[in-house]
């Protein structure tokens, strides 16, 4: 008994794991979450180190304290607007964690001269393609988001056939492997596949599909991990991985269905190609332009303000001065709430923390859903750094690129006030006709130096 | 079938809907907390690491790798707790009063 310690702690930790994401579900509980998640995966450890298998400690503290010593930096050193890319470069870590694994253990097994079981091989084949194309895709997806690599989506003929036909080929290789003894080339040939399959996975997704890409790869980094369980034998792996997938799609589903787009078109449809033309019109037309006086004068007298903030705000930096607005249209007794869209920024909930970082209450952000309605009735929608999740083209416009998308009804205000730099279209590079209409006023400038003036502006309390 | 295998997959085949079913009820407004800690929560390749890496018969490339890994999930860990609870702590309902809840 003394000796299968280790099994109660796995029990233990597995619980603690459910505990935390069941916890995260609302903002009361969701610190007790974290703390659950912690005491889970401290237990996984203890009793991993408790096992007989384990003999040499020496390395292992090293390699954790090392670990540790790049991690606590990472996390107390990036700006919460930067979360996009650090979430990208966790995965890149966690996923590269688990191939690593599962080649360390395949090597360990053909060491042992004895055919290896097509059950144990399948698992491994799985655990290091899934975990090598997320290691790369994940580094791929960082420096798409650090701007690093270009964001726009690179495309080149026969693209799909290519990725089709390596995909093919590793797969043919996996099968191989489970098959029977293979040649020594045969592995580092299907681990060299998996980390190009991942970088050409990425290359043809804009940066406006991120949310969708980088959960996708959460739920890849998460079945990665559960095939190194079943490689194993091990079952917390099991529940710890397949919670995580299963996290990682159900988000990659919701922000499919936010911008009513499939799995399938955002890995393959490649966005963006076809909008040349409605971007070389865009300039012609008349924009009604308005200064920080005007615009701090209407909304000083309006009785209902909605802002809709998108990823332009947090290049920005404008949720600080954002505070600053709200707090100031608060005191003269305007009603000033938020309208979040679920793919608005570069992943989910994104807007929402950087919110909530500048102190602003999450009970004034409200979802798409629920505010919605209320558009018609609201004296000012003030945009900042959105721009297609307020495109009335995704309703009507057949031959949009966005045509069926969910969207914010803007549109449907008394005033909308878009704050942007300039007339160039948007991330995803399509015009947008809500800039053109009558009731629009075009507020140009950097959306924090903008609202700062607008605060500065506004007229003494009334 | 062995039973070692079926006893695994009764697991994998349970804790899929429990994880559809936990991760439904997150509220949208935490959905970046919700993916950084599953996202620590996937280092659990940790065990996966350390069991390859402190193991006495693994081949020395294997201890290599294993320790790489286990470097590569400390990381993980680390940086995916801290900052899911960095981001947790400024969710709050009213705009003052520090480390409310």
């Amino acid at each position: 008994m003394a000796g299968q310690i280790w099994q109660i702690t796995y029990l233990i930790a597995a619980l603690s794991i459910i505990g935390s994401i069941k916890w995260l579900s609302s903002p009361v509980t969701a610190r007790r979450g974290v703390f659950a998640g912690q005491i889970g995966m401290l237990l996984a450890v203890i009793g991993t180190l408790l096992r007989t298998e384990v003999v040499n400690y020496e390395w292992i503290l090293i390699s954790m304290a090392i670990g540790a010593a790049i991690g606590v930096p990472l996390a107390y050193l990036m700006p919460m607007t930067a979360v996009p890319q650090l979430t990208a470069l966790s995965h890149a870590f966690g996923a590269f964690a688990a191939a690593l694994v599962g080649t360390a253990e395949y090597y360990r097994l053909v060491s042992l001269h004895q055919p290896i079981p097509a059950f144990t091989m399948t698992a491994l084949v799985l655990e290091t393609i899934l975990g090598y194309l997320t290691f790369t895709a994940s580094i791929m997806a960082f420096g798409k988001l650090q701007e690093i690599v270009p964001t726009r989506p690179m495309t080149y003929k026969g693209q799909n056939f290519v990725n089709l036909l390596l995909f093919a080929f590793a797969l043919g290789l996996g099968i191989w492997m489970i098959a029977g003894p293979t040649p020594a080339w045969v592995f580092p040939v299907y681990t060299g596949l998996s980390l190009l399959f991942g970088v050409l996975l990425i290359i043809p997704i804009g940066g406006g599909d991120m949310p969708t890409v980088i959960a996708l790869l959460n739920s890849y980094a998460g079945a990665s991990c559960a095939a190194m369980g079943f490689a194993l034998g091990n079952r917390l792996l099991i529940i710890a991985g397949a919670l995580n997938a299963a996290s990682g799609f159900i988000l990659s589903v919701i922000m499919c269905n936010a911008m009513n787009r499939s799995f399938t078109n955002v890995l393959f449809g490649a966005f963006g190609q076809a909008q040349e033309g409605a971007a070389a019109q865009a300039s012609t037309k008349p924009v009604h332009s308005a200064t920080a006086e005007d615009a701090a004068s209407i909304m000083s007298s309006a009785r209902t303000v909605i802002v809709v903030p998108g990823y332009g705000m947090a290049v920005a930096q404008a949720q600080h001065k954002l505070r600053e607005l709200t707090d100031a249209l608060t005191a003269r007794g305007v009603d000033v709430r938020f309208a979040i869209h679920p793919v608005a920024g570069r992943m989910p909930g994104h807007m929402n923390v950087l919110l909530a970082e500048a102190d602003i209450p999450y009970d004034k952000l409200h979802e798409m859903e629920d505010i919605n309605p209320d558009f018609a009735e609201t004296d000012v929608a003030l945009v900042i750094g959105a721009n297609d999740v307020v495109n009335p083209a995704a309703r009507h416009d057949k031959n949009s690129p966005i045509y069926g998308m969910p969207i914010l009804d803007v549109d449907k205000a008394q005033t909308v006030m878009v704050i942007k730099r300039s007339m160039n279209p948007g991330f995803a590079g399509i015009d947008n006709e809500l800039y053109y209409m009558d009731r629009t006023l075009m507020l140009f400038g950097d959306a924090k130096t903008f609202v700062g003036e607008i605060v500065k502006e506004l007229p003494a309390t009334r | 079938m062995s039973t070692e295998l079926e006893m695994s997959l009764y697991v994998l085949i349970l804790a899929i809907p429990l994880g559809l079913q936990l991760v439904q009820r997150v509220s949208p407004m935490l959905h970046t907390p919700l993916m950084s800690l599953t996202n620590a929560i996937s280092a659990i390749s940790v065990v996966g690491a350390i069991l390859i890496a402190g193991s006495g018969e693994a081949p020395q490339l294997s201890k290599v790798l294993g320790c790489i890994a286990v470097t590569a999930s400390t990381i993980n860990i680390v940086s995916g707790f801290l900052i899911t609870d960095r981001m947790l702590k400024m969710f709050r309902k009213k705009p003052d009063g520090k480390g409310t809840r």
